[in-house]
């Protein structure tokens, strides 16, 4: 039993780091207003181009911060289709995923990246790498910059009440620019750590919904920094929970064993539409436009 | 002679085909106060907007000190010492006061800010607890959090955009005493306004505007209300209180009616009022009391949690869903007539028959007769005077306020409804609309309907209620009958809380 909770626990910190990192990055773009549906997209962009750079000699480090920059290239498509185009925030961030879904599959296939293993990133201290010690300071840098910082005052403005952002002077436009790429990085980091440091293959599903319980999250945390790593943690934990009951051998059906997340998401969904204010902390102008031209 | 200080220099600006203002001149000096007059649409805000740096002009400039500047946002206006307190508050209600403030001074410490917005609060007698959060303010401390916070920035030219349009009449009365203070001390501030009272006592010089045009530049020892109103419409329209000639019995009556408050607001607290027919029944109050509450429970869209709501010949109609309401002769011109009273993206024929289609005027559940529709909508287009209707088939979002409202009063009219539920039917609609709109409920009232006219613009309540009930925290805390002391019902107003 002992032994069981051991080899739980030691592996719950590499199943959060993902999505904790998603959650984190979908923050930031959301708290300047930015209703960001494209997780996945972002996520599959980063783990690709972890693979990519590992496998054409780059060290682990590199690779990571490729996924970033995929992650951010990416972003950068999204940021030019909804701040600037001022497309509908839900439809752009639903094509970007099917976009980035079939875009990496067809240059992993290409490019022949597709299951072939990696060494990937080793752990450096108490059997967690880098990334895993980097989180908590990575969440720490989120909430000072939103919550110390003139920027994340103009972010959040702009989030909130984005006529009042204009009226002091801030380019919403460009704020809401700046906010998605550096979410996305964030993202595409998340995606990046899931091929480079926990599967160490490339394999078109390794994503596997983990954008879409990255969202639910950011709502159950209300978007607040700090709790969307207790999340990441609470799911974690479940999803650290699927290999080690099946290492047990116990005869439960593969697929029932790998709802536990999704059934969590829908519970956790479930919980915050019933609570009264459960509405309350979500940016006002989450998914509004902001056009200065227009008569009021 | 003293050099102009804000100068805008003959600006035209136009919006698609539309010309919002066309060659207009406008100047303000240092220490006076300058009263822009016109109705809605005249052209006053869009040329604020300019002057404060929102709008670019197509033609023309804007000066100051004698030089021409250009900007191309809040922020170059700023730097100019040009502020502008917007009609709706430019604050973000999650941020605290202090947030708010330093949002809009860029470049300075927040120490600073802080030290110094205590210090000019001080000077104008404001109480602000700058760690407070802004969507907990009142209205009117939000509006003084918005003049704090251009002085701070180092508003020499205070904008002030229809300042007093959501406040009290004593909170009116307040501002006017800060406004005055503002000038005394050397700013240069004008005041854009539809109220008569406020141009002619409390600014020194009036510039009148009409159709995009600078109609008369003048001061107030020169005018009178009757000529500045001849200037502003171009006619002269004098709406005086006609009252009720037969009252009839109670065909409304509400007892202990609650309803939850929602998100962090107040609900009802146990309303009790009757309305008779042939009487309009005039709810006063602060915005913020109740009023929407009590309109959505009257039309049975608030969960009502207690209380009985007796309709003459229907017996309590609590639980009667709205369009039971509606079937039983409720009619409704909501507050907001572009989301609750029209569909925007929807055609004028469209809004006009979807009435008539719940009652099958226009051809059973599967047909919908489109011809009949747009002969009945043109009909009651015709006798309801709404104007700019290029077709019907245009979308009803492109009218203008005052006839968006004729168009929702002639559907709402198109049976003649036994009770009348008015929210602030005429606000945002220039003197000649909103008198339309008047006739029309007096009319209404006439034929022996009861009228339920909740309305936060203390003139309407007076020019139109036969009774009036103060609304006040959720509740009904006091009731005049016609005609009223102004002063009691404002005191009224604002005696709970």
């Amino acid at each position: 039993m002992t032994e069981f909770l051991f080899n739980w626990l030691v592996n719950v910190p590499a199943f959060a780091v993902p999505f904790a990192l998603a959650a984190l990055g979908l923050i930031l773009s959301e708290r300047a207003g930015v209703l960001n549906l494209g997780a996945e997209g972002f996520m599959l962009a980063g783990a690709l181009a972890g693979i990519g750079v590992t496998i054409n000699g780059g060290p682990p480090l590199a690779a990571l911060a490729g996924a970033m920059l995929a992650g951010m290239a990416m972003g950068l498509v999204f940021a030019f289709l909804t701040a600037s185009l001022r497309i509908n925030h839900v439809i752009a961030g639903l094509a970007l995923v099917f976009f980035a879904d079939a875009l990496t599959r067809y240059i992993a296939s290409y490019a022949g990246w597709t299951n072939q293993a990696i060494k990937g990133l080793e752990p450096i201290f108490l059997g967690q790498d880098l990334v895993v010690w980097a989180t908590p300071l990575i969440c720490l840098g989120c909430v000072l910059l939103l919550n110390r910082t003139r920027f994340g005052l103009a972010l959040r403005a702009v989030g909130e009440n984005p006529a009042a952002a204009d009226a002091a002077g801030i380019d919403v436009t460009t704020m809401r620019i700046l906010a998605i790429l550096l979410g996305t990085a964030l993202i595409g980091l998340a995606g990046g750590y899931l091929t480079v440091a926990v599967s160490k293959i490339w394999t078109g599903s390794v994503v596997g919904g983990r954008g879409w319980i990255a969202i639910a999250l950011v709502i159950f945390a209300r978007w607040h920094p700090w709790r969307a790593v207790l999340g990441a943690i609470l799911f974690g934990c479940i999803e650290a929970l699927i290999p080690r009951i099946a290492a047990t051998g116990a005869d439960v059906p593969r697929y029932f064993l790998q709802m536990p997340p999704y059934l969590a998401t829908l519970a956790v969904m479930i919980w915050s539409a019933t609570r009264s204010s459960g509405g309350g902390a979500q940016p006002a102008a989450l998914g509004l436009h902001h056009i200065r031209e227009d008569r009021d | 002679m003293m050099p102009n200080a804000l100068r805008l220099r003959n600006v035209s600006k136009s919006f698609g085909t539309f010309k919002a203002l066309d060659n207009v001149d406008f100047s303000v000096r240092a220490g006076e106060v300058h009263a822009l007059l016109g109705e809605n649409g005249a052209g006053k805000s869009t040329l604020m907007n300019i002057a404060c740096g929102l709008y670019a002009p197509d033609e023309g400039h804007v000066e100051v000190d004698g030089e021409a500047v250009s900007m191309s946002d809040a922020r170059d206006a700023a730097n100019k010492g040009i502020g502008m307190v917007h009609q709706h508050f430019k604050l973000v209600p999650a941020f605290t006061v202090l947030e708010n403030i330093v949002l809009f001074n860029p470049g300075r410490q927040a120490a600073e800010i802080a030290s110094q917005a205590q210090d000019l609060a001080g000077k104008m007698g404001f109480d602000l607890d700058l760690s407070r959060r802004t969507g907990s303010l009142g209205i009117a401390e939000q509006q003084r959090l918005e003049i704090l916070k251009v002085l701070v920035a180092g508003a020499r030219f205070v904008i002030l955009d229809e300042p007093t349009a959501v406040l009290s009449d004593q909170e009116a009365r307040a501002l006017m005493t800060i406004i005055r203070g503002l000038a005394a001390s050397g700013s240069a501030v004008i005041m854009v306004t539809h109220k008569l009272h406020e141009a002619l006592g409390h600014s020194d010089r009036i510039t009148v505007m009409r159709g995009g045009k600078r109609i008369a530049e003048t001061s107030p020892g020169e005018m009178d209300a009757a000529k500045l109103t001849t200037l502003i419409v171009g006619e002269q329209i004098v709406e005086t209180p006609a009252p009720s000639a037969v009252i009839g019995k109670t065909r409304v009556r509400l007892s202990s009616v609650r309803v939850p408050g929602r998100s962090g607001r107040k609900g009802l607290e146990g309303i009790d009022f009757r309305v008779r027919g042939g009487e309009i029944y005039g709810v006063a109050g602060v915005a913020g009391n109740g009023q929407n509450e009590l309109a959505d429970v009257l039309m049975g869209t608030a969960e009502q949690t207690g209380g009985s709501i007796e309709f003459e010949g229907h017996g309590d109609i609590s639980t009667l869903p709205p369009g039971g309401r509606r079937k039983a002769g409720f009619a409704a011109i909501p507050v907001d007539r572009y989301r609750h009273g029209l569909a925007g993206r929807r055609s004028v024929a469209e809004n006009y028959a979807v009435n008539g289609v719940l009652s099958g005027s226009y051809g059973g559940w599967l047909r919908f007769n489109r011809g009949q529709a747009r002969k009945q909508t043109q009909k009651a287009i015709q006798a309801f005077d709404v104007q700019g209707v290029r077709g019907t088939g245009m979308r009803a979002g492109l009218l203008s306020g005052g006839n968006a409202q004729k168009l929702v009063i002639a559907r709402e009219f198109e049976t003649m409804p036994e009770v009348v539920l008015a929210h602030s039917p005429s606000r945002g609609l220039d003197v000649r609309a909103g008198a339309a709109v008047h006739e029309r409920l007096r009319a209404a009232r006439d034929s022996g309907a009861a009228v339920i006219l909740i309305s936060e613009d203390l003139d309407e309540i007076f020019l139109l209620s036969d009774r009036i009930g103060v609304l006040s925290g959720g509740r009904m805390v006091a009731e005049f009958e016609a005609p009223a002391n102004r002063n009691d019902v404002g005191k009224a107003m604002i005696s709970h809380e």
